[in-house]
């Protein structure tokens, strides 16, 4: 698995996984600053639990998506027991072709007549 | 805290150890958060979210551990296609043992509420009847005098010609009271079951058929009803048709009738013993509370008719424990059979397993270097074997399926269920359950003690190739438990032999071989008339006898081993029309097997004329009536005179003995042989009486194969009357083997298991022993260096066995001869302890072993000491 498989072979993703993407893709974080991360982009909307966020993590390690990180953060902000986890270059081009998917899923719904809501 | 710190152990511990600690950090601080309204739903969130994610994580282990032993598997063919086989055995044999003792001795039977029904009979002990058909008068009053029960109902099975279109056919059928299918609470799948209303309305001729017929002979004709079914000489209406699973009172019954008295004497004798009798009890009522009341009302019956029913009782049983002793005592012989299988299938795999563990020692100590937990390493290994134990049920499963042909052979078919058990959810739970505990408890055993040590040092012990001296001992004694299992399932197989050999050797009293046996049913009215059937007689034996090849032919009633009663009692000589059979009774009773005969039976059947003669064609029914009676006979009535000239009563006449010929085991080959027997000729039966002892079955002994006169014979029968149906024809040889061949089924059964066992014991010494060659190869190597001979070397590696033969062989026999004791019913006398089957099963054992040890002993010898020592 890892760096040998194609991006498109983790598609679709599950949508905790590409929350957690989004979440890193500026800054590592450890696990709960993720929460609060996804919790913020989405205006309070989607919560993840700690049982949905480690299992995820677990998972997006072993498929190399993201890994964890030994450098830590100026000691003022770092917290001993937080590991912290960073997205790969291949989980970028992962997120890149599930952004790719869903917008051409938006797409062709657009072209069926079903025009989403101005926000 | 401490409630969600619980909930964390839902996880598996590898994913606590990485997680746990910062899932509680999150949790508190979410709980700090909240307010405390907000905490009731943060629990009942958590709850959820831990339990769904746990099961996630567990599932997500799984399917890659399943991943990762189907690779690996893959990798190693060999061994696992052995694994599987060897489990599949296991499974198959057990699967199949056990659902036969659950569709014979425990599942509900198919009827409603089937726990309340029980079935009625007589007792006469003391006559040495314990269990006895009751009479019509006896079955009329308990109907009458009883309250335990919603009623008591009776019926007899019979078989019918089914005339009509196309070849006579003889089915089974029944003769129902009108409450039986009430009781029994099943309906027709079309139409009606028989009521109470069609046994009162005498001219009602209706009939209920079953699923089979209706599917064969009216070719599922949904407007069968009112369509008619010729029964014998009687026509009769089809009103239902019964579900496939309806199988009352046996198998194979086809059609149901009203069960009516007539005004024949015989139904008004208590003597007269053919009913079968069901009940259903009472709510609330329980079987001793019936068995006390249907006490009492013998007893008052007794009472009333002191000279018929002096002694006899009524027993209640429930309707399923409707299996005698030897079928239940056989069928759990089979399943501890299959359970020895078993056991040593489970530890075959468990070391068939140990030695992979052992061989991938290196690669899990690897594993472990790179961070994995012993729990995680645990997990796969059992993976491991669940998936080879999985595949092995799957087999299993069709093992048992095609085997159960075989295996339901054992069951009896005195009860009203399918042949085969049905591959349902039940048979599937079973085979599922042995799955798991071959797989799990089998599995868990070598992962433990491999992984344990799967530290440093086992990356160097692996390198190193030796094992340790406790995983050797536990690994021998698995070894030691699979001699074991063999020599019981060899000993216990090879008693049965004994026992079969002893049954076929006893003297039936008659010469079956060269004698071809047929029956030709006589149906009534078309031949109630004597000169009719006389005819009829003559001409087919007088053309038989003129066919090339035949050396005699005879009617007689049954051909030996085909009924199994017809006694009537022997009376005096005073007339008494009050009682049945038209004589007084003598002081004691006495009673005789009752048959008629043609002239020239006893030559054809090859039973000796020890004195007197033979009846005769000067026999007719204007001469006095004679008898031929048995040795038996004329021992126990007239013991030390001559009974050639004496007189009795018996079946409406006085009989006068003019000969005395051998005693004949009719009930059965394994039966006493000294029951009286009587046979008259069947040129003097009187009109209307006894009609049911009428000669139809016909005996014919060859000078030529009897299988080559079979289609001459047909076409004498069809001169004869083109529309009587011929059934039963086959050698008398194959009646007599009819005897043995639930001992035969039996016996291959075990056998199987025996066979089995032992193939799978031989597989598991050569297994063991081939990995220990294989591990010690070093030391070996070393000992050839320095000068031990190839002898030295055979008898290290053949010793080792010899040690565990011997423990497994003594340990064995032990247990051989508890299980010989407790199935000393099947064995017909033979001793559990028989010294010749217990020494064949010991050599078998023994050689058994030498064989396993063989190849693994000649690889010890060719070990090139250089390569070996260099290896490492």
């Amino acid at each position: 698995m890892g760096n040998d498989a194609r991006p498109d072979s983790l598609l679709p993703l599950p949508p905790a996984v590409f929350h957690i993407l989004m979440a890193l893709a500026d800054e590592d974080r450890h696990g709960y600053a993720i929460i609060q991360e996804v919790l913020s982009r989405t205006s309070g909307e989607v919560r993840l639990s700690p049982g949905t966020l480690y299992r995820s993590i677990q998972r997006m390690l072993e498929d190399d998506v993201i890994v964890e990180i030994n450098e830590r953060p100026a000691p003022e902000l770092d917290d001993e027991r937080r590991r912290y986890y960073r997205i790969t270059t291949f989980g970028r081009s992962v997120a890149r072709a599930e952004a790719n998917r869903l917008h051409e899923l938006v797409r062709l719904a657009r072209a069926s007549g079903f025009h989403t809501r101005k926000a | 805290m401490l409630f969600y710190r619980a909930l964390l152990r839902l996880y598996p511990k590898s994913f606590r150890a990485e997680y746990g600690a910062e899932m509680m950090q999150d949790f508190t601080r979410g709980w700090r958060d909240a307010s405390t309204a907000a905490r009731a739903a943060l629990l009942a969130q958590a709850g959820v979210d831990v339990a769904v994610n746990a099961l996630g994580v567990h599932l997500d282990i799984l399917k890659q551990d399943v991943g990762y032993a189907v690779r690996s598997l893959r990798r190693t063919p060999g061994f696992t296609v052995t694994a599987i086989v060897v489990a599949a055995l296991g499974i198959g044999a057990t699967t199949a043992a056990f659902s036969t003792a659950d569709h014979v001795l425990l599942r509900p039977l198919p009827f409603a509420e089937p726990e309340h029904l029980v079935r009625l009979t007589e007792n006469h002990a003391s006559l040495g009847y314990p269990r006895i058909e009751p009479s019509p008068p006896n079955y009329q009053d308990w109907k009458r005098m009883q309250t335990s029960f919603v009623s008591i109902e009776a019926f007899n099975g019979s078989t019918s010609s089914l005339v009509g279109s196309g070849e006579p056919e003889r089915i089974m059928g029944a003769s129902v009271a009108g409450g039986v299918f009430a009781i029994l609470g099943r309906q027709a799948t079309i139409g009606r079951t028989l009521t109470e209303a069609d046994i009162q309305d005498q001219t009602n001729h209706g009939v209920v058929i079953s699923d089979r017929l209706w599917r064969t002979r009216f070719a599922s004709d949904p407007n069968v009803l009112g369509r008619t079914l010729t029964l014998d000489d009687a026509t009769m209406a089809i009103i239902g048709v019964m579900p496939p699973d309806f199988h009352f009172p046996y198998r194979g019954t086809d059609f149901w009738r009203a069960l009516r008295f007539g005004s024949a004497p015989s139904n008004n004798s208590r003597g007269n013993n053919y009913l079968e009798v069901m009940a259903r009890l009472n709510p609330g009522v329980t079987l001793d509370q019936a068995q006390s009341e249907m006490r009492t009302i013998a007893d008052q019956i007794a009472q009333q008719f002191p000279k018929e029913q002096a002694g006899k009782s009524v027993n209640v049983q429930r309707y399923r424990d409707d299996v005698g002793p030897q079928s239940r005592l056989l069928i759990w012989a089979v399943v501890g059979a299959a359970l020895c299988v078993l056991l040593i299938a489970c530890t075959n795999l468990a070391n068939l397993l140990w030695s992979r563990a052992l061989a991938r020692r290196t690669e899990l100590a690897v594993r472990a270097a790179v961070g994995a937990s012993l729990d995680r390493l645990v997990r796969q290994m059992l993976t491991d074997s669940l998936v080879l134990a999985g595949a092995g049920g799957i087999l299993g499963v069709l093992l048992a399926v095609v085997a159960a042909p075989m295996v339901v052979r054992l069951v009896p078919t005195a009860l009203p269920i399918a042949e085969a058990p049905p591959l349902d959810l039940r048979m599937l739970a079973v085979a599922a359950v042995v799955t798991l505990i071959t797989g799990s408890a089998f599995g868990v055993l070598p992962a433990l003690r491999v992984c344990r040590k799967t530290d440093g040092s086992a990356l160097k012990d692996g390198a190193r190739g030796g094992t340790s001296r406790g995983t050797e001992r536990v690994r021998s004694a698995l070894v030691i438990v699979e001699i074991v299992a063999s020599v019981v399932l060899l000993v216990s197989a090879g008693l049965l032999v004994q026992a079969l050999m002893k049954v076929q050797a006893i003297d039936p009293g008659f010469r079956s071989e060269q004698v071809l046996t047929l029956k030709t049913l006589l149906p009534r009215p078309k031949y109630s008339a004597s000169v009719r059937r006389l005819q009829f007689y003559q001409q087919v034996l007088d053309d038989t006898r003129a066919l090339p090849g035949v050396q005699s032919a005879a009617y007689v009633s049954f051909t030996p081993f085909t009924m199994r009663g017809g006694m009537w009692e022997v009376l005096t000589t005073t007339p008494d029309p009050g009682n049945v059979g038209g004589f007084a009774a003598p002081a004691d009773v006495r009673r005789a097997a009752l048959r008629m005969v043609t002239p020239d039976y006893f030559e054809t059947i090859g039973i000796p004329v020890l004195q007197g003669r033979d009846v005769s064609a000067a026999d007719t029914i204007d001469t006095p009536a004679v008898a031929v009676v048995s040795r038996s006979f004329a021992e126990q009535y007239y013991p030390g005179q001559d009974p050639l000239g004496r007189q009795f009563g018996y079946a409406f006449a006085v009989r006068t003995i003019v000969g005395v010929v051998g005693d004949v085991r009719f009930r059965g080959l394994e039966r006493d042989n000294s029951e009286p027997q009587v046979y008259l000729a069947a040129a003097q039966h009187p009109e209307g009486q006894i009609g049911f002892y009428a000669p139809q079955d016909l005996v014919i002994r060859t000078s030529v194969p009897p299988a080559a006169l079979m289609s001459a014979v047909r076409n004498v029968v069809r001169r004869a009357d083109p529309q009587l149906p011929i059934t039963s024809m086959r050698t008398l040889e194959e009646v007599v083997a009819l005897e043995t061949a639930p001992r035969v089924v039996q016996l291959r059964v075990l056998g199987a298991f025996a066979v089995v066992a032992f193939l799978l014991a031989a597989i598991g010494i050569h297994g063991l022993l081939a990995y220990t060659v294989r591990a010690r190869s070093r030391e070996i190597g070393v000992r050839i260096a320095l000068g031990a001979k190839a002898r030295d070397i055979v008898t290290m590696v053949m010793g080792r066995s010899a040690v565990m033969a011997v423990i497994g062989v003594t340990i064995g026999a032990v247990l051989a001869y508890a299980a010989g004791r407790s199935m000393q019913a099947l064995l017909f006398g033979v001793d559990p302890a028989n010294p010749a089957v217990f020494a064949a099963a010991i050599a078998l054992a023994l050689l058994m072993t030498l064989a396993g040890s063989l190849l693994p002993a000649l690889r010890a010898v060719r070990v090139d000491p250089i390569t070996a020592t260099r290896a490492e």
